[in-house]
């Protein structure tokens, strides 16, 4: 066994030896004309949930839906998240009941066959800005404004060699409100010298796929109101967003950790155990 | 079985009636308490069990997450969501079978790697061997079938560059690529049938592991030294020596497995498969999950033409080719030793291929260009090369260690022993 593990940790060396060449020779690219993005890296956020024993800020949270509600909604749909999971932010039944109130869905056919509206019920989920993507689409220069549900799981800057591997031991699951929060904190800036920038689009070196967005910059310092006396910063912003999309996303993110913790309790105590019961087995033959 | 006749004595009247008409308890007895196993296996050998115990696990969770999915182009990404919001540990169910899928083929490339450290495919384990690769292929099939189901711009991607492979070959490659995705282009005839699919091999996995561990049961296993069981002190009982050995080796992989589930779960798959399937839009890049990056480097490894054959076909039968390899392995290495632990040759070229596979992975999930390209072709030419020039060439020309006579022998001379004989020093199989 101590054979094999020495060796593949040889082996392990040696693809990593080669992968450092590959990687550093790869690395090149022109300032003007970028070929891999996003241009700039997402910064590493410190998260509350982050970790192996991570839970979300319930007042970050309810920070995070209040700019949802503001700002976003006006364009982004969230149509996987019922209003029900809005009492995991910490709301009481009637006040997630008074908040689906403010919405109007569409129901029906009633008895007449007619479809109708009404205000919103907790079993609802979040209505849409727009019919359908079509409509989305025409109403943005084209791009339809993607839907919030999972974008904080669907989103992720590549960590590249060696991260990737480090990640593992980090448990660095976060690449999704990183991104978030370094998009909408990275407008603003000037790009590089000679770097055309199509028409309608809005440069962002942190954007994931090219050099700028259909998107112009969403959130400003001191946009949107805060009564628990949290800093009315676009940074601050930025952060509670992102935490609460990663919310919206993984709303069992919770459970997964305490659940993990306790299943990892017991395997090691069991593994330990079952240790005891080989070497005493084993005790009187030699292998 | 290999340890001879079967030493199963009815005790009860009820165990001797049933003996008498069905003697199941009887081959149970005979396969997993009685069974003889080499004194000296290491905890490479747990893996086998570590696999079974995988694709019990994958059929439960999957048997139970069908049972909120629905395969329609319109409902199965948000259905797979319901399951992630809505249903009781409908989360925990999910995370378990895309996890276990990454698990059970890490398991399997352990397995297959000690099959090849161990010489565990030469005479007499040849059909043991051949009936592990077609679980491999088996395993290959289900497992992309089922990354498909969740519908997500991978699934989609995926699905359509796999099946277009096909295209590659003249004549027949368009009728069988029809038939495959049920039209054009995948669509919900091609939902529809993975999932029909995905369902069915995992059952064909559990019928061909059967086979597989009764050729096992009748060749016995081979051990480190390589060397065969000959007499009664080169054994002992599988239960309870084995199975508390391999207990301990799945309680530790179920360890790994948690740590992914519980705190990464996301870490193995692909941040775009939480995007709905959108047949217009193609992602910047497609990639394969992990555990087939090094035959995906292989495939696009071959960018140029060869004689009539263009590097599309190049590239899928390369890619094919590398896993038919592994069913002629046994015939490929023409040394008369088992265990690399007595071939210092073949073991250096062994772990060189190991290192060489994790390096194709990695470039699989490269795009294709530069130095990539160039990495990934002479990657491809050492993974063939292994096969086909160095297993033949080695058992040649290589000069062995000297070999333990028996079992027992290379066991004591480990245990009772400061100063060991070149070859038993040499010996991987340390007191675990």
């Amino acid at each position: 066994m101590k054979k094999l593990l020495l060796g593949l940790a040889a082996a392990g060396l040696g693809v990593v030896l080669a992968l450092g060449t590959v990687n550093a020779a790869e690395e090149a690219h022109n300032a003007a004309e970028p070929t891999h993005f996003p241009i700039k890296e997402p910064e590493e956020m410190q998260w509350s949930f982050a970790g192996p024993f991570g839970h979300y800020d319930k007042q970050q949270l309810q920070r995070g839906l209040k700019i949802y509600k503001e700002v976003c909604s006006a364009c982004h749909s969230m149509h996987m998240v019922a209003f029900r999971s809005l009492e995991e932010l910490g709301y009481s039944e009637a006040q997630v009941k008074a908040f689906a109130a403010e919405y109007e869905v569409q129901d029906g056919p009633n008895a007449e066959g007619e479809m109708f509206t009404r205000k919103a019920l907790p079993s609802d989920y979040f209505p849409s800005p727009f019919p359908n993507a079509q409509a989305a689409a025409a109403a943005n220069n084209g791009a339809a404004p993607p839907d919030f549900s999972l974008i904080a799981k669907a989103r992720a800057v590549e960590r590249g060699f060696p991260r990737f591997i480090t990640d593992i031991a980090t448990q660095y699951q976060e690449g999704g409100p990183d991104y978030i929060h370094a998009l909408l904190t990275g407008y603003g800036e000037t790009p590089p010298e000679g770097m055309q920038i199509p028409e309608g689009t809005h440069y962002n070196p942190h954007f994931i796929s090219a050099k700028s967005l259909a998107m112009a910059q969403p959130l400003q310092d001191g946009q949107v109101t805060y009564d628990d006396g949290a800093p009315q910063t676009l940074s601050q912003y930025s952060q509670d967003i992102a935490a609460f999309l990663m919310w919206a996303a993984e709303p069992h993110l919770e459970e997964r950790k305490k659940t993990g913790f306790r299943v990892m309790v017991f395997l090691i105590l069991f593994a330990g155990l079952v240790y005891v019961a080989k070497r005493r087995i084993w005790a009187d033959v030699e292998h | 079985m290999s340890g001879g006749h079967s030493s199963y004595t009815p005790g009860t009247g009820i165990e001797k009636w049933i003996d008498a008409r069905l003697p199941l308890p009887r081959l149970v007895y005979d396969s997993f308490v009685a069974y003889p196993v080499p004194r000296n296996l290491n905890y490479a050998y747990a893996f086998g069990g570590i696999l079974a115990i995988m694709l019990v696990s994958q059929i439960l969770t999957g048997v139970v997450l069908a049972m909120h999915y629905a395969a329609d182009v319109g409902l199965a990404f948000n259905s797979v969501e319901k399951i992630m919001r809505d249903v009781n540990s409908g989360w925990l169910l999910r995370y378990l079978h895309s996890n276990g899928a990454s698990m059970f083929f890490l398991a399997v490339y352990v397995h297959i790697f000690r099959g090849l450290y161990y010489g565990s495919y030469k005479a007499p384990r040849e059909l043991l061997w051949i009936l592990g690769v077609i679980i491999l292929l088996l395993m290959m099939a289900t497992a992309f079938m089922g990354y498909v189901l969740p519908w997500g711009q991978m699934s989609f991607w995926g699905a359509t560059v796999i099946t277009g492979f096909f295209t590659a070959f003249p004549v027949i490659g368009d009728p069988i690529q029809q038939l495959l995705l049920g039209g054009f282009a995948v669509d919900n005839p091609t939902l529809n049938r993975f999932f029909s699919l995905h369902y069915l091999l995992p059952f064909m996995i559990a019928g061909v592991v059967v086979l597989h561990v009764w050729a096992l049961h009748v060749t016995g296993q081979t051990n480190p030294t390589g060397i065969e069981v000959k007499s009664k002190t080169d054994t002992v009982a599988f239960t309870p020596y084995a199975t508390v050995k391999d207990a301990f080796g799945m309680v530790i992989f179920f360890i790994l497995f948690a740590y992914f589930v519980f705190y990464l779960p996301n870490y193995m798959g692909h941040p775009d498969n939480y995007i709905q399937a959108d047949s217009l839009k193609t992602p910047a890049h497609i990639v394969p999950e992990w555990y087939f990056l090094p035959f995906y480097a292989m495939l696009r490894a071959i960018t140029f033409n060869i004689g009539p054959i263009n590097s599309k076909l190049g590239g899928v039968l390369t890619m094919f080719g590398s896993i038919a390899i592994l069913f002629i392995v046994p015939w490929l290495d023409t040394s008369k030793i088992r265990s690399a632990v007595y071939r210092p040759w073949y073991k250096l070229f062994f772990w060189l291929f190991v290192a060489n596979a994790i390096m194709l992975g990695w470039l699989g999930s490269r795009p294709a260009e530069g130095l990539y390209t160039l990495f990934s072709q002479l990657g491809t030419a050492y993974y063939f090369g292994f096969f086909i020039v160095l297993m033949p060439l080695l058992g040649l020309i290589e000069t062995p260690r000297r070999l333990p006579n028996s079992i027992t022998e290379a066991v004591l001379a480990k245990t009772r022993s400061g100063g060991q004989p070149a070859g038993v020093a040499a010996a991987p199989e340390t007191r675990a």
